[in-house]
């Protein structure tokens, strides 16, 4: 990445945000900023509106579970800058008992599928949401299929057994 | 010379000017030779398909190259590709605005059993939600697979009872199902 962009995007952070910013790495050169979650949209905002950065391109938004550790969910923003074709990954952690979070969609009206679909699957509630109902899966699914304490495979299978297949 | 070859007449009495057979065979070869199939094809098994209906395989040889993309005109349900739960009721829709009679084929081992996708959003083979009567296994079949699974069809078409759909057995057959 680009080391004059790189400085400037962390120096604004830090300038505006000090506190708030939890880590910042940069694996396979990619910069990821992990932030607190009440300030996310915020930090989105900024770095849309940043006059040299201009990150106005949400890639993806997307959630991971973590069942070992304190705060198991992890949401994750990928922001894109077209006018300077670089990217950077914003992440914020919930714990699993009050997964809240407020809404990106006042930002990007993209947002409102892919959080649809991050509360289909792991069951991220985002705060704000203007319709926050399933997408992908059957509507009357009662589980999160994505947290790890459901199984992968459906349980119905009558062909897959253990003298066959060791399950 | 022409090579045509036209299907061989039911069992009955011949006499000059006459041919007497029975209803039941006469309607079975009917509907034997002249399959409407619907399509339902959402995956690879899909583009299988379409290879037996191209040139080389001709499903055409056996009467049934007229593709019915109205429920409503089909005889023929042809469930091909993995079936998700979300599309279950859609393809339960289908099959229940089919008139009777109708024959269902089920096509590979997704639309079978699930097949490798044994996972939380797929259907773990159509045969929990609609009957089916015939099952071509193959990850795809290939398309000399998909017309033996047509011949197994017209032999269960020409052979049926003409009062098979009223039985009581096949009535409890759709109870199961919790259709009417």
């Amino acid at each position: 990445m680009n080391e004059e962009l790189k400085t400037i995007l962390l120096d604004t952070l830090k300038s505006t945000f000090g506190i708030d910013i939890v880590s910042v790495e940069s694996p396979y050169d990619f910069i990821t900023i992990t932030v607190k979650k009440d300030k996310v949209v915020e930090i989105v905002s900024h770095l849309y509106d940043h006059e040299k950065l201009q990150f106005q391109f949400l890639t993806d938004l997307t959630a991971s579970h973590y069942p070992d550790d304190k705060e198991q969910l992890e949401v994750v923003y990928h922001l894109h800058s077209l006018v300077n074709n670089i990217r950077v990954r914003i992440k914020a952690r919930l714990s699993i008992g009050t997964p809240e979070i407020a809404t990106l969609t006042g930002v990007f009206a993209g947002a409102n599928w892919m959080e649809r679909e991050t509360f289909d699957n792991l069951g991220v509630i985002f705060k704000g949401h203007p319709n926050l109902k399933r997408i992908l899966n059957v509507d009357d699914m009662i589980i999160f299929p994505l947290r790890k304490e459901f199984p992968l495979e459906d349980q119905v299978r009558l062909d897959k057994n253990d003298t066959m297949f060791g399950r | 010379m022409s090579t045509i070859k036209i299907a061989e007449p039911p069992n009955g009495i011949e006499g000059p000017g006459f041919f007497a057979t029975s209803l039941d065979a006469a309607v079975g070869m009917a509907r034997k030779n002249s399959l409407w199939p619907l399509p339902f094809a959402t995956s690879c098994c899909g583009i299988e398909f379409m290879a037996t209906m191209a040139s080389t395989y001709d499903l055409g040889r056996f009467g049934a190259e007229r593709l019915s993309f109205s429920p409503r005109q089909a005889d023929l349900l042809m469930v091909m590709g993995t079936i998700s739960k979300k599309m279950g009721p859609v393809l339960r829709q289908v099959y229940e605005q089919m008139a009777e009679p109708k024959w269902v084929l089920s096509m590979g081992a997704c639309a079978s059993s699930g097949g490798i996708f044994d996972t939380y959003s797929v259907l773990q083979g159509i045969d929990r939600i609609i009957p089916v009567d015939v099952y071509i296994p193959g990850c795809p079949p290939r398309p000399e697979q998909v017309l033996d699974g047509i011949l197994k069809i017209q032999e269960l078409v020409q052979n049926e009872s003409l009062r098979r759909r009223d039985s009581t057995e096949y009535k409890a057959m759709l109870q199961e199902y919790g259709m009417e």
